[in-house]
């Protein structure tokens, strides 16, 4: 292990300082993230939890010097990070591993990378592979194992590297339950023991209870442009366990940071295309989806806690925000301390006949200002029909390269509510007589 | 059985671009400056005996095997730089990508006249004769492999890229552990295409006559020629025999093998289906001396190579390179591009004038040859889809029918119709209209087996849930075919109809203009005039002849299958 040396004065491992990310130039500059500022000591586990899309992935290759922010400082160990961070490493979602090296030589490709004479790089790797539980499989080809094991070589391959810091990226969510579950606890007994010389973890997730289980610390991020939201301590002790209300008040503390509040209409539904203004982008959700959850907050009496009715619902949160985010937009409900609202339009669809839920959703789908352009535009046309491409051209200035999705889901959103039909073949958009 | 299946490496931008305009430039000036050259070429050739002795069959067979294995390791060398260097530099694939396009589309023999001529003045003419053919079978062979690598680099995922990043592989470890790997496979089945590609010129390149200039190589495609011209058709049977016995040689002790070994650079993470064999690839893996060699030479050499590179790139760690995006062009971007316009320009303003001298009837005569051979072609791509496509849906569909036809297809369609060629003069030149009917022959021959072969696949992969459904619905068989069949197959007829028209258009020059029996036949046809303004040293003619083709099989690609291309792409697409 190293010694604590630099304990003096500073033992900041890794600091952002308000850092920014944006894409394309000028006119078309999209933000990613802006003024994040972050800190990680030695010996802390930090785990980065926010809505898809909020830039934690980004955050995470800044952090490694895999990507280079557009403004403010990356530091690490005081100094200004300049290109890969040497002393870093990621354990990936898809695990990234060569599929045509075998597992021991998956592990060796690191040390090789780094010189080390072929003898000790045999021997280092094997005792890699031994310490992951992986003996036995060293001459296997990554498709011949399981999903668990392949995240296993992942660790071990990081694990060559002695990394100072470790930085993972989703690496349970592409397993299944138990063997995520099995891997975290690994993962979490090398860790506490102290016997990798890792001295901080950085973890991006998506899962609210995997951050409670394992960090030291939660940094809650947001979206439009991402930022962090909050900053909230873990300081239960490990072994953490899921049914201890303490546990369960923290979920609820983290998933209400991260759902936020409601904000005003104006702030909700953003401008219309062509005005002044911050544009909002549309949720890629399936109206039927909402009509699922209203359905179900229906039968609650219109309250229920937003953690609970993920469990129930047995949606992660990337997928229950986005279907969130529609009911806001649509004025179906509100979010409010950690707990989902019905409002009286949301009770009315969720009580509705099919026919007329097509007649509620058509005018709550016109509240969004991008259909609602749509709309008139098609309208105030003679023959009553537009090009995709008209409009795509219109948008593209305010969403430069989502202007394809937003169209896409535009185009479902009004199909749906009955305002206007698409015929793909010609690529127009038209009102039906 | 596996199946080919060949994707047409097809831009994304539809129109032409202004850098399309200006490649088209330099391309017109080099075809000028080997033109120029051509002029000084001596007027009588006369080209070495080819022995039709059965003795002298094996000599032939591997003097064509090598001018082959050389061509292609000159394309394979060239794919590898080229395709590196448009993958990894931007500025230098927004050049390189749109030049290859244009390449891939001109047809090729048309170029040999050209390049042969312009070697001899030169080199001494047997050398000139080797490396011209070599030339040829290379251009035939590059452009397709050089797609399929310089798209493998550039879709390698995200995920492994950073991996290669933050391990700090230096760029040699980069290329052999992740680059070149990721790119086995589609390089290696676009090799095997490539190779059959190369046959079919190589055929036609060993014997050419240019006029009073008689080029000869020795090898399989001279002696078929020379055994078709003097009738004699047991020297005929042994020489299509041997062909036929070199490339199934090949097939089981290369191409099968090779095949067999680059399953292990498959991305995908799932044991999927059965893994192709090769009864000579299971031999070798368990052979004692190949595991010699792999412990005491393979290894040693492997190591020897990786520490000369590192010392070479002397520990520098590839950092994922940031692309400054500014707009404005730099001073390194502007003096090679002025520098090339104006050689380009004065390149032009030679051919113009040189195409000036050209009588207005000539004009005439070109635009009726290349409305004659646009005609063939397409009544060549008629007739191979009348009955690849019936057939093809037959054998993709009926298991029992593809056991029995496959293998039986696969052999045949190995058989470079170049090589036929001659036979069929043979058979068909005493008849009426014979050159006419054998020059669409030969496209047909050279065309229809890209489309059987995509036709088969394309059957093999419509779902059986949806055949299921066509029976439970009681479909009649024609509703069947309208509703099912042929929008599952169309964007597979597509694909294999543009490199079949590709094939049909380059035959053109060997098809419209014969030398056979001592006498020289011709039909109206842009291939023709090509050969005779060759043959008269009319170089006004060939150049026009030949950027007139060019220009239109560039034009037909861009507008019409492209188009389909699209449609298919969007519309019938089984996913």
């Amino acid at each position: 292990m190293t010694a604590p040396a630099s304990l003096n004065h500073d033992d900041n491992l890794l600091q952002l300082q308000n850092v920014t990310k944006a894409y394309g130039r000028e006119a078309k500059r999209f933000i990613a993230m802006r003024d994040v500022n972050l800190s990680l000591r030695r010996g802390e586990f930090v785990c980065l939890v926010g809505p898809s899309g909020c830039g934690k992935s980004t955050l995470l290759r800044i952090a490694t010097g895999l990507n280079p922010a557009t403004s403010g400082a990356v530091l690490y160990r005081g100094q200004a990070l300049n290109g890969v961070n040497p002393y870093a490493t990621i354990v990936f979602q898809t695990f990234a591993l060569f599929p045509w090296l075998t597992v021991q030589e998956n592990v060796e490709i690191a040390l090789k990378a780094r010189r080390v004479p072929p003898a000790e790089r045999t021997m280092r790797a094997l005792k890699l592979i031994d310490t992951v539980g992986l003996n036995g499989f060293e001459s296997a080809y990554p498709r011949e194992l399981s999903g668990g094991m392949r995240q296993k070589i992942g660790f071990a391959r990081a694990m060559a590297m002695e990394p100072e810091l470790l930085c993972l990226d989703e690496p349970f969510s592409a397993l299944d339950v138990l063997s995520a579950e099995a891997l975290r606890g690994e993962l979490m007994e090398l860790w506490l023991s102290k016997s990798i010389p890792t001295q901080a973890i950085l973890m991006v997730t998506h899962n609210i209870e995997e951050a409670i289980l394992m960090a030291d610390r939660i940094v809650v991020m947001g979206k439009n442009p991402g930022r962090i939201v909050a900053n909230i301590a873990v300081n239960l002790r490990h072994p953490r366990h899921r049914k201890d209300s303490a546990f369960q008040t923290m979920v609820d503390k983290v998933y209400t940071a991260v759902a936020g509040e409601t904000k005003s209409e104006k702030e909700t539904l953003g401008t219309a295309p062509g005005q002044p203004g911050e544009k909002r982008m549309l949720p890629d959700v399936r109206l039927e989806a909402l009509a699922g959850l209203l359905e179900r907050l229906s039968e609650e009496n219109g309250r229920f806690d937003l953690y609970r009715m993920g469990g129930e619902l047995t949606l992660e949160l990337d997928d229950l925000l986005p279907i969130v985010e529609a009911g806001e937009l649509l004025g179906f409900l509100t979010v409010h301390a950690g707990d989902l609202l019905l409002s009286t339009p949301g009770q009315a669809y969720a009580e509705a006949s099919i026919l007329a839920r097509k007649e509620i959703i058509a005018g709550r789908v016109l509240r969004l200002p991008v259909i609602a352009w749509i709309y008139k535009t098609l309208r105030s046309d003679d023959n009553k029909r537009v090009a995709r491409d008209y409009f795509y051209d219109k948008l593209q200035d305010d969403f430069g390269d989502l202007t394809e999705k937003l169209l896409d889901i535009a185009i479902r959103w009004g199909r749906q509510a009955e305002l206007f039909a698409y015929n793909s073949d010609t690529g127009e958009l038209f009102l039906e007589s | 059985m596996r199946q080919f299946r060949f994707s047409p490496a097809l831009p994304k931008t539809p129109a032409f671009t202004p850098g399309d305009g200006l490649l088209l430039l330099g391309l017109v000036t080099i075809l000028y400056a080997g033109t120029r050259l051509a002029f000084n070429a001596p007027v009588v050739i006369a080209g070495p005996h080819i022995s039709l002795s059965p003795l002298a069959l094996p000599w032939y067979a591997l003097f064509s095997v090598g001018r082959m294995v050389a061509a292609y390791f000159l394309s394979l060398l060239f794919s590898l730089f080229y395709g590196y260097a448009a993958a990894r530099n931007r500025t230098a694939g927004t050049v390189l990508m749109p030049l290859l396009d244009v390449l891939q589309s001109v047809p090729i023999l048309s170029f040999l006249p050209v390049v042969l001529l312009s070697l001899t003045t030169i080199l001494p003419e047997g050398f000139a004769a080797e490396l011209a053919a070599i030339v040829l079978i290379f251009t035939s062979q590059a452009w397709n492999m050089t797609f399929s690598f310089y798209q493998s680099i550039t879709t390698i995922p995200n995920e492994l890229r950073e991996a290669a990043a933050i391990y700090r592989f230096s760029s040699w470890l980069r290329f052999s552990t992740l680059e070149l790997p990721f790119a086995a496979i589609g390089l290696l089945w676009n090799s095997m295409m490539s190779w059959s590609g190369g046959w079919f010129f190589l055929m036609a390149a060993e014997i050419f006559h240019v006029g009073a200039r008689d080029f000869r190589l020795p090898g399989l495609g001279s002696y078929l020629q020379t055994a078709a011209n003097e009738a004699n058709l047991r020297a005929i049977v042994m020489g299509i025999a041997s062909l036929v016995l070199v490339i199934i040689f090949l097939d089981q002790l290369v191409w099968r093998p090779l095949i067999a070994w680059t399953d292990k650079f498959k991305v995908e993470m799932t044991e999927g289906g059965e893994p192709p064999a090769s009864w000579f690839f299971g031999m070798l893996s368990r052979s004692w001396l190949v595991k010699q060699f792999r412990a005491r030479v393979r290894r040693p050499f492997s190591k020897w190579i990786d520490g000369g590179l590192r010392r070479l790139s002397n520990g520098k760690v590839a950092t994922p390179k940031v692309i400054p995006r500014s707009g404005r062009p730099s001073w390194t971007r502007i003096v090679p591009v002025s520098i090339f316009a104006v050689a380009a320009l004065y390149g032009i303003y030679r051919t113009v004038t040189l195409l000036l001298t050209l009588p207005a009837v000539a004009w005439g005569q070109l635009g009726i040859g290349l409305a004659a051979t646009l005609a063939r072609v397409t009544v060549s791509l008629l007739i191979a889809m009348l009955w690849t496509i019936p057939v093809g849906v037959l054998i993709g569909t009926n298991r029992r029918w593809a056991n029995l036809l496959q293998p039986v297809v696969q052999i045949v369609a190995a058989i470079p119709a170049t090589a036929l060629f001659p036979v069929l003069l043979l058979a068909l030149l005493q008849t009426a209209n014979g050159l006419n009917i054998s020059a669409i022959a030969l496209m047909l021959m050279g065309a229809q087996w890209y489309l059987l072969f995509n036709v088969i696949a394309g059957a093999a992969a419509i779902p059986q849930d949806l055949r299921h459904t066509t029976n439970l619905l009681r479909l009649s068989s024609w509703d069947r075919w309208r509703t099912l069949i042929m929008p599952a197959v169309f964007p597979y007829i597509v694909t294999g109809a543009i490199t079949a028209s590709g094939g049909a258009w380059n035959a053109s020059v060997v098809a419209e203009y014969v030398e056979f029996g001592g006498q020289t036949h011709t039909t109206y046809g842009v291939g023709a005039l090509i050969a005779q303004a060759t043959g008269r040293g009319d170089y006004a003619l060939l150049l026009a002849a030949t950027l007139a083709l060019a220009s239109v099989v560039v034009f037909i690609n861009r507008t019409f299958w492209l188009r389909l291309y699209r449609l298919a792409e969007e519309r019938y697409r089984m996913e």
